[in-house]
């Protein structure tokens, strides 16, 4: 085996050396606790029409918990604010609590922890690591950040929310609760998209949805951070599994900055960095420890 | 015209105004914004064709006008979970109602028009309106007898479930007695909506005893005309001022009815003028 193809077998199943190093278990860690987060909440809300327990009423786009705490997408209110409509309290109330815990746990801790298509893009970017797919482009991944200004340029436009008639975020959601309907090809659009076209193309160049949360993480105080970046042997494991790999070299590469701590907002907090290092560079903490073993 | 030909001017440092750095930058830029606007454009358009909501498919009681409430609904499902009696669902993707949003066909599940209106209160926007307390005053739809020639009542029988089951009997659903020319002896008892009392529950429509309800519940946009904004009742405006508008008209003789109040144009209560005798002076001889 040359030692190129070596490198592409390495990059196929990031991990492995973890694996070795910390054992299976302690190499899945963040990952188990992921995917049992966003297995719960979607349990929290399906126990209601499952079980008739209701934790939690309703969807993503809007919810009601115990019947007390109402929670509204601080996205879908953008949107409605741009239509024209301005909401009742309940729902400005419920925005700005997910804003205001959004901004504290960073933003995109709702496209690792709590998105549904998360699952599906995951398992698009696991294939296509499995099947050595190289092909495909990406669009650029300020795409998204467009696309988020068009979806509220549609929004006022129409007059309606617009994007709520495609957006699969909240069809994966509301079609798991409620009945699916057509919402599969959507849903089978993103994945095959990620899988053939474009390598986390939905999640990491398009969503809207994930472009408005990355604003929302500017000033997060769950970080992920590489204080034993010295460690670092350059296998490149956590690049080939990253959602959003421009982010780590700043923190890991002391690439224009000193501090161990990853500051973009893009970081999604999936913590699968930390699992996958065998060196045990990456660690969970806050955006204030500048702690480094260095 | 130098930015018409980057490859060459890539190659010639110093006369080149536009580094390869930025060129790609505006490149990679001008393709997000493409690629990002056409989908947002999309899913635009996407929208604005598929506003119609299908006439069967009704809102929940409280519902803002069709236009405000797709600006205004959530699309969380937290009326139809509240819907003790599961008539309300959530349009899925496919369906001919808008993504998301909640309805209900009267012909499956009626609106049961509950006291207390339990889908509205937890609306988190106000989508449903809160101001409606009293559901009566709801107004999803107006029942329509759309189809006179299979309504049994129509036919002469006397089904009238429909105004039976009306939760405004007898308000909403009148029935109103006509001659039934057909037989020549008979009544028949024709159910009649009142658009001030119906709510477009749909239990009209969900009761109605045919295979295809003859009745139906549609909304106002189908189911209503609507007169010129200039037009005025005479009898309604002499009301209000008492007394016509316009003054007394000029009283002109009719030929024929000269022995007869102004007006009055009833032939046949007069007895006919004997042959020859002409009392009016000109026989019209045309007879009712």
């Amino acid at each position: 085996m040359s030692p190129s193809q070596a490198a592409s077998r390495k990059a196929a199943r990031p991990g492995r050396d973890a694996v070795a190093a910390k054992g299976w278990l302690a190499a899945h860690k963040w990952l188990l606790r992921r995917r049992a987060c966003q297995a719960g909440v979607l349990a929290a809300f399906l126990a209601g029409p499952w079980f008739g327990v209701w934790i939690v009423k309703g969807n993503l786009s809007s919810s009601l918990i115990l019947d007390v705490l109402p929670l509204t997408d601080p996205y879908l209110l953008m949107q409605m604010l741009a239509a024209g409509f301005v909401p009742a309290a309940t729902a400005v109330t419920g925005a700005l609590i997910l804003a205001a815990f959004y901004l504290l746990a960073g933003g995109r801790v709702f496209c690792a922890w709590v998105c549904p298509v998360n699952m599906i893009t995951d398992a698009a970017g696991w294939l296509r690591r499995r099947l050595e797919i190289k092909a495909g482009h990406a669009p650029d991944a300020r795409s998204r950040y467009w696309l988020l200004a068009g979806t509220l340029i549609a929004a006022a436009a129409t007059g309606s929310l617009a994007w709520e008639w495609v957006n699969p975020v909240s069809i994966a959601h509301r079609g798991l609760l409620f009945g699916m309907g057509a919402g599969l090809w959507f849903l089978a659009a993103v994945f095959f998209y990620d899988l053939l076209v474009a390598s986390r193309g939905w999640c990491g160049h398009l969503c809207p949805m994930g472009a408005f949360y990355g604003l929302l993480g500017k000033t997060a105080l769950l970080r992920v951070a590489a204080p034993g970046r010295d460690a670092c042997n350059d296998c490149m494991d956590c690049f080939a599994v990253c959602p959003e790999p421009q982010v780590i070299r700043p923190a890991v590469k002391k690439a224009g900055q000193e501090s161990p701590v990853i500051r973009d907002a893009l970081c999604t907090t999936c913590g699968r960095c930390i699992d996958v290092c065998g060196q045990r560079v990456f660690n969970l903490t806050h955006r204030f420890d500048q702690r480094s073993s260095s | 015209m130098n930015a018409a030909k980057p490859s060459e001017r890539a190659g010639a440092p110093g006369m080149s105004r536009v580094s390869p750095a930025r060129r790609k930058f505006l490149a990679g830029m001008a393709g997000a914004a493409g690629s990002g606007c056409l989908l947002a454009m999309g899913a635009g358009l996407y929208a604005r064709q598929a506003r119609g909501v299908p006439a069967l498919a009704l809102r929940p009681p409280g519902a803002l006008p069709e236009d405000e409430f797709l600006a205004a609904c959530t699309r969380c499902g937290l009326c139809v979970r509240d819907c003790p009696y599961d008539a309300l669902r959530l349009a899925a993707p496919g369906d001919p109602v808008p993504t998301g949003t909640p309805y209900f066909i009267a012909r499956d599940v009626p609106c049961e028009m509950c006291d207390d209106i339990p889908c509205l209160p937890n609306c988190p926007t106000g989508a449903l309106d809160p101001k409606l307390t009293d559901i009566a005053r709801a107004r999803m739809g107006l029942a329509v007898l759309v189809d006179h020639e299979t309504c049994l009542n129509f036919l002469g029988l006397r089904c009238d479930v429909c105004y039976r089951v009306c939760p405004a009997i007898g308000q909403a659903i009148t029935l109103e007695r006509q001659h039934n020319a057909r037989s020549d002896r008979h009544a028949m008892l024709l159910p009649t909506v009142h658009s001030e009392h119906c709510t477009g529950c749909g239990k009209c429509e969900k009761a109605c005893v045919l295979e295809e309800a003859a009745i139906r519940v549609l909304p106002f946009a189908l189911a209503r005309g609507r007169l010129g904004g200039h037009y005025r009742k005479g009898w309604e405006e002499r009301e209000k001022h008492g007394g016509s508008l316009i003054g007394e008209q000029v009283e002109l003789p009719v030929r024929g009815l000269e022995g007869k109040a102004y007006g009055d144009t009833r032939v046949d209560d007069a007895p006919p003028p004997a042959p020859g005798e002409n009392p009016a002076g000109i026989d019209s001889r045309w007879k009712p």
